[in-house]
């Protein structure tokens, strides 16, 4: 019986200065052919300078049904944005 | 129901507890999955995306599973058509022009095939679905493309039909088909474009070259039609795709769309529209056109068009000839990775 190829998450860099991007999967027998492959698939038009692979297993992502717990805390916490602070409006820039 | 579960009364927040409550039981009453397909529906409604890992009525998640895999299908079956044309292309500039579209579609198929993935299918249960027929793919590619106007007259109408279909995908609620579509979009004009160049040029050339392209014309002007869906009258999925946003216009609107932008193009190369029917009405704005032959788009959907035999055979065909080369090199990536955990000890 053969084995499937894995499932590989491909990130691209689109030119120098900006960061690396999601911009799908694809199956490979390693991680050497994912990065051809995903040349192959996703830059066609030279749409990046530089391509990571990482093994979807590989990858630990939270649950969005855990969203509440996770990210709520940061809700009533207002005083960490600038605009929470009253100053006089003769303080131009600040 | 858990009764100690705080509901609070902001809707955000009613909706993250329903939603873990989901997680913790697994069984929910009627009345819960209505609500939480209130919720879920209400989203959509705001515009907000859907992704892989959120709460989704199975109804949704099957059905763009199929629709998702179906687009897929279409994108690999589409490149059988024109591989036959890849050699035999009269220069190098239409021969790279129509490798680099049938790298499209293999690309094309590839951004479906791995958004359908997000959702818990695995890519060989979609190639089973395909090679067993148990899964459908567009009609149109069940027609022979006999001469290299052909080649013309598919990317002209044929991906001018799909570009019509598949633009307002990219605003559909699931996240993942929504970012592919605007990746295939992207890169499909330039498909209708070469389509259109080509068969100017034939329209621009000999009475013989001219005759080419209006043969192919005849052939593939009532399958375009027919590829843009059953009549609304007769289209089942209609009313739910467009609550889901997986359609925004309706069949017949496409096809109207398709029709309005298309007849002139065809002047402008001067050739005839086969369809005596077809006029332009003061009162719409649009054109008039004849019947629809429906019998035959439903034989053909059926498996009994002019290469759905053909299509699958070669489809299959390439599957099963691969085998070793994928084998081959799961049996060289095992070899590597064995010999690396061997140094590391």
């Amino acid at each position: 019986m053969s084995k499937n190829w894995p499932l590989w998450e491909i990130f691209v860099r689109s030119k120098n200065g900006l960061e690396h991007r999601h911009f799908g999967s694809l199956h490979a027998a390693d991680a050497e052919m994912a990065l051809v492959n995903a040349r192959d698939v996703y830059t066609r038009r030279s749409e990046g300078v530089s391509i990571w692979v990482v093994e979807s297993k590989d990858i630990t992502a939270s649950n969005p049904e855990h969203n509440g717990e996770l990210f709520e805390p940061a809700q009533d916490k207002v005083y960490r944005h600038p605009t929470f602070y009253d100053l006089p409006d003769e303080v131009k820039h600040m | 129901m858990n009764n100690s579960l705080p509901f609070g009364r902001d809707a955000q927040r009613a909706e993250r507890v329903s939603l873990s409550f989901n997680l913790k039981t697994n069984t929910m009453s009627d009345e819960q999955i209505r609500n939480l397909e209130e919720i879920f529906e209400a989203r959509i409604a705001r515009d907000e995306k859907i992704e892989p890992k959120d709460w989704m009525p199975e109804k949704y998640r099957k059905t763009h599973i199929r629709q998702m895999s179906q687009h897929a299908h279409s994108e690999i079956v589409g490149m059988l058509p024109e591989g036959n044309w890849i050699s035999r292309a009269p220069s190098l500039r239409r021969k790279a022009a129509l490798l680099a579209k049938v790298q499209d579609e293999a690309g094309h198929g590839l951004y479906l095939y791995s958004a359908c993935e997000t959702l818990g299918v695995s890519r060989d249960e979609l190639y089973e679905q395909l090679h067993s027929g148990k899964a459908k793919y567009s009609s149109i590619f069940n027609y022979p493309t006999v001469s290299w106007a052909d080649m013309g007259a598919v990317g002209w109408l044929v991906d001018g039909a799909a570009i019509i279909n598949q633009v307002p995908l990219c605003n559909t609620s699931f996240g993942p088909y929504a970012r592919a579509m605007v990746r295939v979009c992207k890169e499909e004009s330039f498909h209708q474009r070469q389509g259109f160049e080509i068969m100017l040029k034939l329209c621009n050339g000999s009475p013989e070259q001219k005759e080419m392209a209006q043969d192919a014309l005849n052939r593939w002007w009532w399958p375009s039609l027919m590829m843009l869906g059953p009549t609304d009258a007769e289209s089942i999925h209609t009313e739910q795709s467009m609550k889901w946003k997986l359609k925004r216009k309706s069949n017949d609107d496409l096809r109207q769309q398709f029709i309005d932008q298309t007849v002139p193009q065809a002047d402008l190369l001067g050739l005839t529209i086969p369809d005596p029917d077809m006029k332009f009405n003061e009162e719409t704005g649009s054109y008039d056109f004849g019947e629809i032959n429906w019998d035959e788009f439903w034989q053909v959907v059926k498996g009994h068009g002019p290469c759905n035999k053909k299509r699958m055979k070669d489809r299959v065909g390439a599957w099963e000839e691969g085998a070793w080369v994928r084998d081959a090199a799961m049996a060289h990536a095992e070899k590597n990775e064995a010999k690396k955990l061997k140094k590391a000890i």
